[in-house]
């Protein structure tokens, strides 16, 4: 679903840019059959339920990047729209009446709807301004939503939330959604049809209209387009997008609670759309499943993920401000060219130290912070699989070895690895 | 461009799982509770807590069953509800059986609901809930069920012991509630309100309120008006961050009464306090830590601080939880079926580390034990907090407190 | 009344110490046109440096160096982060100064871990300035204030006094003539932002004790600062100041007196339904302003920026 240049190696980057309402199968048949697999490759429900974690965090952070990517509107406060959808699913849910009679895979639409009625309320507002304006109204938004989930217990339900429970929906084929998978099958359903519609949405006259009033709302609007209403209507669908994250959210964990519309959560968003990149559709989705990952497994393998996170995020936004789809796009002018297996090896010699490095680098960061915040007395720690002193020169020096070596080899080659570089992305005959 | 990163994900993922790949002969048993962000100084310090336990008073006395060992895992569930399921499910799959939450009612509400769902629909790894201390009343009452144990003693009936004692103190004429605005704040209030009528109607409620948890950066203004109300006594149920807040500018405003409180101690709080709090403190607890309940309890604390010399017990019924777990094992002879163990645990007895003797209640759950009202001081203290010269010293206690409360429990048993 | 009075000097306080922050941020505003969310994590920095150097040299130590090492720290920041950021635009500007504070908060963590340090005003102004009805004002509320006046008094002379200020008020709107007179833009630049950032790190200082030095203080107070800023005009210190003040006095009078909706409600014309617990609109009856005292700002903001999207003092657009 994400990907153009493997299907048509011809013409991948100006596809963004193409007008046309084409739909290229092969990608989206290829992520369709993965998803569909995914489960008899990790069968234990601790995977599915990050998996669906993941494939929550994917439709939000499409959704979010409707604004931010395609319509060049910075939110701080998106997350109520998810928050808010998912609310109102969870109250569905324990609407014993009404609730038995609905099929549970219907429910996202509600979901949608209610965010998409709050988004229009406020958009009516928020959107005649895009810029500082409009990042300051989400700002503010975001916090008197978020700050009303404690006071108005009857809808938000306080601090512990509201919960319920969604096998009570009328069974849908026989399907009662008891266990994980099933609720991945259906998260994967609306994960694909959501991302469907949202690519499709893209090539609409609308979308189109979006990336004008983004690059110049002027221009925009001497074409006769008003600038505001684009905004607002990409608002509105962004909103109807983000509810179905926040339905979907309901169904799998079955509760809600204040912390699904705080602005750590809007900030959260944001991380992951930028890291993931906002030029490109299938951006957010790396970026949705990159931070899942780090967020669910770094966070059990060390204490700093978050540091991690910050450094890796503010590297982002300082050196590839493309992010993750940025990266992986910018070789595309050289497989045109034919070129891309020139930059394997430099690549090899350059990346593998430099991976070396990092990881000595971590184990300097980790063990200052044992040495530092560790139980006086307790000397002994566990890194990458060996148990040692931290209080001993030896690994120390090993670390420091490995990190000065490692980047002093990086530092060496990354030369051959520029030359490589303009080599790769130089058509044949032509001079540099 | 898919593939790479799929893989990296499979590799990930089977480097989680296959990390903790479950052995024979241990007992695991999942510590679910914030181990980075704002409040994990107080769940690294009950990790401490709880493996210290383990060792010391299973794994040294030769495990349960026939040798088998404690083992504590630990799983950062950042304070968030949502996290804490994922992480539950995780331990779930590591084929934990025993789960142990305390910081947050808000948490325990999500685990409580998300066990017992998880129970009903696979009864083949069926998990028990030992929550060491979330207080919600709500817990062991209407939201009770088969697979949650309560270790500490609930919000109503520490402020049944604390109302007895303001009660008994002539001198008390008005009293002002506050608290943070949620669950927690709430039911403070509410049994303050309660207990207060029933024991001492003659005290006027100055001032009953809450403020927004967590927001508040400076409580000069809620302060003004404590002092505005004249009150001689102030109820709170703030911890962290908003209990200091309070409790400081309370007393840089010139108030001199008692403050009731529940959390203000360890973690930073006890030396933030320091010599301000002296005199003015009241810290409803159980657990008694000053003056020492026997010589064991002191070992065992002077042994905990020789591992842990930045450590404080300020959880002692960790201890609770662990004993009693092994001895339940030990009697349903196993530790994988938990139906029996949690038979075994019901209408349990034991003798506590920390003195006197505990009953974990068979209708709704709730362990009753002594509870403490302790004041903050700095002299006469054989164990301080936060290594800073001031601890927390038994003042009364009320023994076998709320033995007889009602509860709206409705068990239904497997 | 004596009361009054007494909310009048603690708004006094809030306003004032807000405003320390907002004025540099402003001025970076105005400057760069860019919203440094980073701004509280270096107010936070403040703090930690100033407990950090206490402990060694005393706080008046800490109130001279802990600033300094935070400007240098922002020029910093400008020099190889921002200034690299610039080109790609606006909007990654703003996110990285989010990536930054996030950064910077868990590098607090990862130093002075995530209790809470025990950082004190120091002792010569642990002491009650005077009583107002049995109300103590402490000492050191007074040096805050003072502190603060003096800072608003330098910074308006500065910029409106002398050569540098008129340097930099020229930077600010027409960056290319100045350049070509001959004038160091980039380094206008970074010099402006050194001495934001060291203003928030004198609102740390200051407000360390007071407030508590932890982890979250930053995340706690990052969000009104905007506000505060957005609220004033961006760009005018002027604004800051009222806007800042208008806050101070606004949340502490909203705390210090119970106005309930209900009355309100009532007053308007609306009757109290009987059964409230069963009522959906029983959370509207029973909101009292102390409850909502801290969103006050948020709901101010929404409506300047709707009805005057440029603030009180604002010349332009934000």
């Amino acid at each position: 679903m994400s990907d153009q240049f493997t299907t048509d190696p011809t013409k991948p980057a100006q596809r963004m840019r193409a007008g046309a309402m084409i739909l290229p199968l092969s990608p989206w048949i290829i992520a369709a059959f993965l998803l569909c697999v995914m489960p008899f490759i990790f069968t234990n429900n601790s995977a599915i339920t990050i998996m669906n974690q993941m494939a929550i965090t994917i439709i939000f952070a499409l959704a979010y990047n409707m604004l931010l990517g395609q319509g060049g509107m910075l939110s701080f406060g998106h997350a109520v729209y998810a928050g808010v959808g998912g609310f109102a699913c969870m109250h569905i849910i324990n609407w014993d009446g009404f609730f038995s009679g609905l099929p549970l895979p219907i429910l996202p639409v509600f979901g949608g709807l209610m965010g998409m009625g709050l988004a229009t309320i406020v958009g009516s507002f928020s959107t005649r301004k895009a810029g500082t304006v409009f990042a300051m109204i989400s700002l503010g938004v975001g916090e008197l939503i978020a700050a009303c989930s404690v006071i108005i217990v009857a809808f938000f339900g306080g601090e512990e939330g509201i919960s319920g429970d969604r096998t009570y929906g009328l069974p849908f084929f026989g399907v009662e959604f008891l266990q994980q998978i099933e609720v991945y099958y259906l998260i994967v359903f609306w994960l694909m049809l959501s991302a469907i519609l949202m690519y499709l949405y893209s090539r609409t006259p609308m979308g189109r209209m979006a990336n004008a009033v983004r690059d110049n709302p002027e221009r925009a609007e001497f074409l006769g387009y008003s600038a505001r209403w684009v905004r607002f209507y990409s608002f509105v669908a962004s909103g109807f997008f983000a509810g179905i994250a926040g339905a979907l959210f309901a169904i799998n964990y079955e509760i809600l609670t204040e912390e699904n519309l705080n602005t750590t959560q809007s900030g959260i968003i944001l991380l992951v759309t930028f890291l993931g990149g906002v030029g490109f559709f299938f951006g957010p989705i790396l970026g949705a499943i990159v931070f899942t990952l780090v967020q669910t497994v770094l966070s059990l393998q060390t204490e700093l993920w978050g540091f991690y996170l910050g450094i890796i995020f503010v590297a982002t936004v300082m050196f590839f401000p493309g992010g993750l789809a940025g990266l992986i796009m910018m070789h595309v002018p050289a497989l045109r060219l034919g070129k891309l297996g020139h930059l394997g090896v430099p690549y090899l010699k350059t990346l593998l130290p430099a991976a070396i490095g990092t990881l000595g680098a971590a184990a300097l960061v980790e063990m200052t912070f044992h040495v530092r915040h560790a139980a006086t007395g307790d000397h002994e720690m566990t890194l990458f699989w060996t148990t040692f002193d931290s209080h001993s020169f030896l690994p120390w020096i090993i670390a420091g070895v490995v990190t000065f070596v490692g980047f002093a080899i990086t530092r060496a080659t990354a030369p051959a690895l520029v030359e490589a570089w303009n080599e790769a992305n130089t058509p044949e005959g032509m001079s540099r | 461009m898919r593939k790479p990163i799929m893989l990296g994900m499979a590799t990930a993922l089977t480097l989680t799982v296959s990390a903790f790949a479950v052995t024979a002969d241990t007992v695991k048993i999942a510590f679910i509770d914030p181990l980075s962000g704002p409040f994990a100084g107080t769940g690294v310090n009950g990790l401490h807590q709880y493996e210290f336990a383990a060792e010391e008073l299973v794994n040294k006395k030769g495990g349960v069953l026939d040798g088998d060992m404690f083992e504590i895992v630990a799983f950062d569930n950042k304070i968030s509800p949502k996290e804490s399921l994922i992480q539950l499910q995780v331990a779930i799959d590591q084929g934990i059986r025993y789960i142990a939450q305390g910081n947050s009612s808000g948490v325990a509400n999500a685990l409580t609901e998300a066990i017992q769902k998880h129970n009903r629909r696979n009864p083949d790894d069926r998990v028990l809930f030992l929550n060491y201390s979330a207080v919600d009343p709500a817990l062991t009452n209407d939201k009770c069920n088969f697979w949650h144990f309560r270790f500490d003693a609930n919000a109503d009936i520490k402020m049944d012991a604390l109302t007895d004692v303001i009660a008994k103190d002539e001198a008390i004429e008005k009293v002002y509630i506050i608290g943070q605005d949620y669950s927690f704040g709430k039911a403070v209030a509410a049994a303050a309100v309660r207990f207060i009528g029933e024991k001492r109607p003659d005290i006027e409620i100055v001032g009953n309120e809450l403020h927004p948890i967590g927001k508040v950066k400076d409580f000069t203004p809620y302060s003004r008006k404590i002092m505005a109300s004249g009150a001689d006594a102030i109820i709170t149920g703030n911890w962290g961050a908003d209990m200091l807040g309070l409790g400081k500018s309370v007393l840089e405003n010139g108030y001199e009464g008692p403050i009731f409180t529940y959390y203000a101690a360890a973690d930073g709080i006890t030396a933030a306090f320091g010599e301000t709090g002296e005199g003015s403190l009241r810290l409803v607890a159980e657990g008694q830590i000053n003056p020492p309940a026997s010589d064991a309890a002191a070992a065992y604390y002077e042994a905990f601080k020789a591992k842990y010399p930045d450590g404080n017990i300020s959880q002692a019924r960790i201890t609770n939880v662990i004993e009693m777990l092994a001895k339940a094992i030990n009697e349903a002879g196993t530790a994988t079926d938990v139906i029996p163990v949690a038979y075994a645990l019901e209408g349990m007895e034991h003798e506590s580390l920390w003195g006197g003797s505990v009953k974990m209640r068979e209708v709704d759950h709730q362990l009753i034990q002594d509870v403490h009202i302790h004041a903050h001081t700095g002299s006469d203290v054989t164990f301080d907090y936060d290594n800073s010269g001031f601890g927390i010293r038994v003042e009364e206690t009320v023994t076998m407190a709320a033995m007889d409360s009602e509860t709206s429990c409705q068990m239904r048993r497997p | 009344m004596d009361l009054i009075l007494v909310n009048l000097i603690d708004g006094l306080v809030t306003g004032l110490l807000l405003f320390m922050l907002s004025a540099g941020l402003t001025l970076i505003f105005s400057m760069m046109g860019v919203l440094n969310f980073a701004h509280a994590s270096f107010y936070m920095l403040g703090a930690y440096f100033a407990f950090q150097i206490s402990i060694a040299l005393g706080f008046w130590m800490g109130l001279l160096l802990a600033p300094l090492i935070v400007g240098v720290m922002g020029a910093g920041v400008e020099r190889y982060g921002l200034r690299r950021v610039h080109q790609y635009g606006h909007v990654p500007e703003l996110i990285f100064t989010f990536g930054l504070a996030l950064l910077i908060e868990e590098l607090v963590q990862f130093v002075w871990g995530k209790n809470q340090m025990p950082y004190e005003a120091p002792e010569i102004l642990q002491f009650t300035a005077f009583a107002i009805a049995g109300n103590s004002i402490p000492a050191y509320k007074i040096f805050m204030i003072f502190i603060s006046v003096i800072i608003f008094i330098g910074l308006l002379w500065v910029l409106t006094r002398t050569r540098v200020g008129m340097i930099i008020q020229a930077a600010l709107t027409y960056p290319k003539t100045v350049e070509a007179l001959g004038h160091n833009v980039p380094l206008i630049f970074m010099g402006v932002f050194g001495v934001g950032t060291a203003l928030a790190g004198v609102a740390g200082v200051i407000a360390g004790p007071v407030l508590g030095t932890f982890p979250g203080m930053a995340f706690v107070l990052g969000s009104i600062v905007f506000v505060t800023i957005v609220i004033g005009g961006l760009g005018s210190l002027w604004g800051a100041l009222v806007a800042s003040l208008l806050i101070g006095w606004m949340t502490t009078f909203a705390k210090a007196y119970n106005l309930r909706m209900e009355d309100l409600l009532t007053w308007i014309g609306f009757t109290k339904p009987e059964v409230l617990w069963d009522s959906a609109w029983r959370d509207l009856w029973t909101i009292t302003s102390p409850q909502i005292a801290d969103i006050l700002p948020y709901i101010l903001m929404v409506l300047i920026l709707i009805f005057r999207p440029y603030g009180l003092f604002g010349k332009r657009d934000a």
